[in-house]
């Protein structure tokens, strides 16, 4: 009996791999990936069948364990945002050449408008560039379908399978239908050929033209996939290809009797037959995907020039941004809907940093204490602190990647800037600081590294920090001096004494660390809210 | 029958929680349901929206297009108008009328309130004092779904049970609570 149940695209995923019988999901928080994880960590029947489910470090100790799980022959999946990807390059794209025992779905969040992020990257060159087979679900049931289907592909194919989501697939919800029932876990086996997991060049020159075979092949499955589907139309002047969850907005304006023909594309490598097939009948082929134009381009690079490709590359669509239902209609050529103007009396309402947050009186202390000097900077991270760049704190010069605010501040004081200041967050430097730290340490770089600690990854929703309770050691075992790795606590009533403390450690000429330690508002009130409950 | 919704308001005032017992309430009406929340950067006291979409036929997009909603349901005065531009020409506006500031530039509440009450379909209610009235001055948003009821074409019966089901987690006190800001919120608008 099939049960229902109203899932956001991020939590069906998780549903399906949990149903398809993974040993693990290996991820680092990151909007709009987290709830994947979230949800096999809250998850009775994960919890029974022993699922792995605790944050990882970064995106790139998750990819490489899943690899792990994958060469003894378990299924796992693999789950981060957009810009994670950039951090799990390596082993994602080396991974691919090694291949897969058992299966492997990495599975990547972009997130278009860039909502919560600082850059609008399509996954799905990754895939193309790596020569691994791309899931793209128009919508939450084929998310729930693809798992199974894409830990098949993965075996049978031998190699690992992307699925790529946006903002509007993993965070919206609807009805998907599942059979309550879950695989068993597959049985541990190793690969049958025993050198292909080891890239060494003589291994790597004998692998690369069958992952390129490989990839042909690919194409071919993805041709005669159910999720990638040819839709008749009597009208030939135009053909549209709609991609993931842009097919729902081509669907939105021209209903179900469409008199264009349609190609809906869920999955890669993108079928040329079927692309050839549209432009042997159509003039022109309109092309709508989410993100960057990755059909459009390779479609345009395909066709005889007479055929018109249009789509976010010719302005028929935005080249930015997230596609809607208008930014499509209005492609179609359709009437656009009737509207109220805009409203005078409305202003921005931008994100800012929560009363009472700790974050807020370091920022305080900082500003003061770098009052003296005119041109000061302040080079950061990314987190709920990055905020501090707007007012009332205008407190911060920098925000990139992950870690950098330690080793761009490390390369300014190289260049002679002074007081060379870094600002970064407690999980951020697990993730990507302690290299940086390490580099700082060695040189005896004149850097003061502030870790604005709030025992939390907060901006995702207040998920476990990797190095909570070993900030102090970290910092003193990649070699910063004991004496000069302090803690504070922010709070107006110390404003003093960080002060202080901050003018001792720039007057410093060394590395120091400054850990401004106070737990997250939010994740101390959910704390205190548990413990009433509990006593 | 076919709802078209866009909830509104600032990070953090609870309108998931209306959007989740509307869902329940929905799934028990057997209707197909499309629902695009908003998590991450922007819930850290900026402003928030959901597209809640309700149909008896299949639902393409999980956006709703502009010009094309039926209600908007806010519970800040200014988020209500942030979304005048999805509004069908027949859609209604149902708001809170406290005001959230949590920014310097808010604009002049008087002006505010007129350019609401200038448009067509409008229910503008104080849900924090029903609420607060009502004995549950924690629970305005369930204040404000019950004000919007009325519009929903969901029997009351239907949202009362959501309201029982999401929030039985939480104890009894906290399903009467919100009970009965809901009937509060509704007997408001029906006044």
């Amino acid at each position: 009996m099939k049960k229902k149940e109203l899932l956001l695209g991020d939590e069906a995923i998780a549903l399906g791999a949990i149903n398809a019988g993974i040993t693990g999901v290996y991820a680092y928080p990151g909007t709009p990936s987290t709830e994947i994880t979230e949800y096999i960590q809250n998850s009775p029947v994960a919890r029974e069948r022993k699922i792995f489910c605790r944050w990882c470090t970064n995106e790139k100790t998750a990819m490489e364990t899943a690899l792990g799980v994958s060469y003894v022959g378990g299924r796992s999946i693999v789950c981060m945002k957009h810009v994670g990807m950039n951090v799990a390059a390596d082993p994602f794209v080396n991974g691919a050449m090694a291949g897969a025992g058992g299966g492997l779905i990495v599975i990547v969040a972009d997130d278009p408008s860039m909502h919560s992020s600082q850059g609008e990257q399509d996954t799905r060159f990754y895939g193309k560039f790596a020569f691994v087979p791309i899931l793209e679900p128009s919508n939450q049931q084929e998310a729930y379908d693809m798992m199974e289907y894409g830990f098949r592909l993965s075996e049978e194919r031998d190699i690992p399978v992307l699925m790529r989501v946006t903002t509007r697939m993993a965070h919206s919800r609807a009805v998907v239908e599942y059979e309550d029932v879950q695989a068993e876990a597959r049985p541990m086996a190793f690969p049958k050929d025993p050198s292909s997991w080891i890239l060494l060049p003589a291994n790597s020159r004998r692998k690369y033209p069958k992952l390129i075979e490989n990839y042909k092949g690919l194409e071919d499955v993805a041709a005669h996939s159910s999720y990638n589907r040819y839709f008749e139309g009597d009208d030939h002047s135009m053909g549209i290809i709609a991609s993931g969850i842009g097919y729902n907005y081509l669907r939105e304006n021209v209903g179900e009797d469409c008199r264009y023909p349609i190609l809906k594309i869920s999955q890669y490598p993108l079928p040329k037959a079927l692309v050839c097939k549209m432009a042997a009948e159509c003039k022109k082929i309109l092309v709508i995907e989410e993100g960057q134009p990755f059909i459009e381009e390779q479609v345009a690079g395909v066709l005889p020039h007479e055929t018109i490709v249009a789509g976010r590359l010719t302005g028929d669509l935005p080249r930015t941004g997230e596609l809607n239902p208008d930014s499509v209609r209005a492609a179609l050529g359709l009437e656009p809907h009737k509207l109220f103007a805009p409203a005078e009396n409305v202003v921005p309402r931008p994100p800012a940093l929560c009363q009472g947050c700790g974050h807020r009186d370091l920022y305080n202390a900082l500003n003061e204490a770098l009052a003296v000097y005119p041109d000061h900077k302040v080079f950061s991270d990314i987190g709920c602190y990055t905020l501090g760049a707007l007012p009332p704190f205008w407190a911060i010069n920098s925000c990139i990647d992950m870690g950098a605010s330690i080793t761009m501040a490390k390369g300014a004081s190289d260049a002679g800037f002074f007081p060379a200041v870094a600002v970064i967050g407690d999980s951020t430097f697990a993730h990507s600081g302690i290299t940086g730290l390490l580099d700082v340490a060695n040189c005896n770089a004149n850097v003061v590294v502030i870790i604005s600690d709030n025992v939390t990854t907060g901006m995702t929703g207040g998920q476990d920090s990797a190095a909570t309770g070993k900030l102090e050691q970290i910092c003193m075992a990649v070699g910063i001096a004991p004496e000069h790795v302090n803690v504070v606590v922010p709070l107006p009533k110390n404003m003093e004494q960080i002060k202080e403390l901050i003018n001792r450690e720039i007057a410093y000429n060394g590395p120091s660390v400054i850990i401004s330690r106070r737990e997250c508002i939010q994740t101390a009130k959910r704390h205190a809210a548990a413990r009433k409950t509990n006593n | 029958m076919k709802k078209d919704i866009i909830l509104a308001g600032v990070g953090g005032q609870g309108i998931l929680s209306i959007a989740t017992v509307i869902g329940h309430a929905a799934i028990k009406e057997n209707l197909y349901i499309k629902q695009a929340e908003v998590h991450g950067m922007s819930q850290r006291g900026g402003d928030v929206q959901s597209n809640l979409r309700i149909s008896s036929e299949p639902i393409a997009s999980d956006l709703i297009a502009r010009g094309c909603a039926d209600l908007i349901i806010s519970l800040e005065p200014m988020e209500a108008l942030r979304y005048l531009p999805f509004l069908a020409e027949e859609g209604w506006i149902v708001t809170n009328t406290t005001p959230f500031v949590n920014i310097p530039n808010y604009p002049d509440s008087e002006k505010l309130i007129a350019e609401l009450k200038a448009l067509p379909h409008v229910i503008m209610l104080d849900v924090d004092a029903i609420a607060k009235d009502a004995g549950s001055p924690r629970s305005s948003n369930i204040a404000l779904l019950g004000a919007c009821s009325s519009l929903l074409d969901i029997e009351s019966e239907k949202l009362e049970a959501g309201i029982r089901e999401i929030f039985a987690r939480k104890g009894d006190a906290v399903v009467e609570s919100n009970l009965a800001a809901f009937r509060a919120g509704r007997a408001a608008a029906n006044r």
